[in-house]
């Protein structure tokens, strides 16, 4: 259980000892909390002391009598707004005037009880209180998260833009001091390897698209009967001049056809990620297997390469944004470690499934890729 | 005539390997490459550089900085010239030798990436001429 440290200001000793004795044993169980809140109360009798407590040490939520001796409750609260401290007050108030509740909530109070009250009512402003304590702490802890996490990705997507830029830049200055003679043919690799690394770069341009369209969820998606197989039969059909080049053969194992509700685009990117992995780092003249199945609820897609595989540990990079296995064995492969996340988000955000692995190191990797042929809110965007 | 000087260099993008290797060799040094920390801590054990050029974020963020520590430890007269990709993005200046920074950095220079060919070149011989001379 966790604590909240709740503080009780009243002048009136036998009121405060009342509102500890009604929430001792009380406490409050949030549905979206993993834990249950009690309290640990502390009190002061004057405006003086509260303000002593608050700075010393701050307390969760305030019950704050709006009658005190000398330091009015109002300026205790006035205290908490100016000095911003995360504290929630429920203004305690013998008038139970609308004027003065509504003073109150003014001047930053969340909540107000009129005297006098019931324990029930007492619990019932404290829960509610509570709630919305916890609440307002989860969506800003999510805000920063979010925030560290968009900084973070901003930082390595800069710095993997830059790393061809460098290279080919690089080969440019070697070319501008004639560095490797005057002889034209000396440069034919440079030229070569500088289009191969802003090839990758744009493809990995294409890809940080494909991913914050789906971020974003402006992407309008376009749900309609889509047929797995035929899907998968483009993604084949793109990824063969590559396959070819390295005598990499890719086979499709489907029944006649697999229709679901899906949009286009979206499996696209799903089955051109698989089938283009499986070429990348296969072996030369190795092969891919692509093979489509399904029952009623779900189809999976299981793509099966003879390459160069992964250890356990390895596996679990993959999914991170920019995630990439740095080895001897991936230098010569470009890519933007970005495919496999986006892919990931797409099969469990929109399509209630899922992504496994299973690999051996030297021997080859399956991702076996489950979608809902219905997903959840399919039927009102069709 | 003396046997050429041996340098090796290590970086994680091939294409800036192949880059620097190209450059050197074509001013007649003995070139050895490794592409990251670890291939670099082997080969330094059967090879014995007389300067290093070491690119800073590989494997992880910090291997240059490792690596080049490794490096001083098994040869303290190896010059050792880290390349850097940060300076220009985080402003990081690593050349002022900051008294924190020159504590624990053993680098003997630093150059910015990518890398400026002629920069380098000079680099390297003024490092290798400032070693012969302490001998």
């Amino acid at each position: 259980m966790e604590k909240l440290k709740l503080l009780i200001v009243d002048d009136e000793q036998p009121m405060r000892e009342g509102v500890m004795r009604a929430l001792r044993k009380y406490t409050v169980s949030l549905p979206y909390a993993e834990e249950d809140y009690g309290f640990d109360f502390s009190e002061a009798g004057t405006g003086e002391e509260a303000l002593d407590v608050i700075d010393r040490t701050p307390p969760d939520i305030l019950l704050l009598d709006y009658k005190l001796p000398g330091i009015k409750g109002l300026d205790v609260l006035d205290h908490i707004i100016q000095r911003q401290l995360d504290i929630l007050t429920v203004m305690i108030t013998a008038y139970a005037s609308l004027e003065t509740a509504v003073s109150a909530t003014r001047y930053g109070a969340y909540d107000f009880l009129a005297k006098p009250f019931t324990p029930e009512e007492l619990r019932t402003a404290v829960h509610k209180a509570v709630k919305h304590l916890i609440l307002t702490r989860q969506a800003r802890k999510f805000t920063e998260e979010k925030r560290r996490v968009r900084f973070q990705f901003i930082s390595v997507l800069a710095h993997e833009l830059k790393s061809p830029l460098s290279a080919v830049e690089g080969y440019l200055r070697i070319m501008q001091t004639r560095s490797a003679g005057n002889e034209l043919g000396a440069y034919d690799e440079m030229v070569r390897r500088s289009v191969t690394r802003l090839e990758g770069m744009r493809k990995m341009i294409m890809d940080i698209l494909d991913l914050t369209r789906i971020e974003s969820g402006q992407k309008t998606r376009e749900m309609a009967e889509v047929d797995l197989r035929d899907v998968a039969r483009v993604a084949i059909e793109t990824a063969q001049p590559p396959a070819q080049e390295r005598g990499i053969s890719i086979e499709l194992d489907s029944p006649e056809s697999i229709f679901m509700v899906a949009d286009r685009g979206e499996l696209e990117i799903i089955l051109n990620n698989l089938a283009s992995n499986a070429v990348k780092y296969n072996r030369d003249h190795g092969k891919v297997t692509l093979a489509l199945s399904a029952d009623d609820e779900t189809v999976t897609i299981a793509c099966t390469d003879t390459g160069i595989g992964m250890s356990e540990e390895e596996t679990v990079q993959l999914f991170k944004e920019f995630g990439r296995i740095k080895n001897e064995k991936t230098r010569h492969i470009l890519g933007s470690g970005l495919g496999l996340s986006t892919l990931k988000k797409l099969a469990t955000e929109y399509y209630g499934g899922g992504v496994k692995v299973e690999s051996k190191p030297g021997e080859g990797t399956t991702f076996t890729v489950t979608l809902q042929r219905r997903p959840a809110g399919s039927e009102a965007k069709a | 005539m003396t046997a050429p000087k041996k340098i090796l260099i290590v970086d994680d993008d091939i294409d800036l390997l192949e880059q620097a290797s190209m450059l050197l060799k074509s001013e007649g040094y003995d070139v050895v490459t490794a592409g990251g920390q670890e291939e670099a801590e082997e080969a330094i054990l059967s090879v014995i550089p007389d300067l290093c050029v070491v690119d800073l974020m590989m494997e992880n963020m910090d291997s240059g900085f490792i690596l080049c520590h490794t490096v001083k430890k098994l040869y303290p007269e190896t010059p050792v010239i880290l390349l850097t990709a940060v300076r220009s993005s985080t402003g990081l200046d690593f050349t002022s030798r900051s008294p924190e920074a020159g504590s624990w950095v053993e680098a003997d220079a630093f150059l910015d990436k990518p890398i400026r060919p002629e920069q380098l070149k000079a680099e390297v011989k003024r490092l290798l001429a400032a070693r012969g001379e302490d001998h």
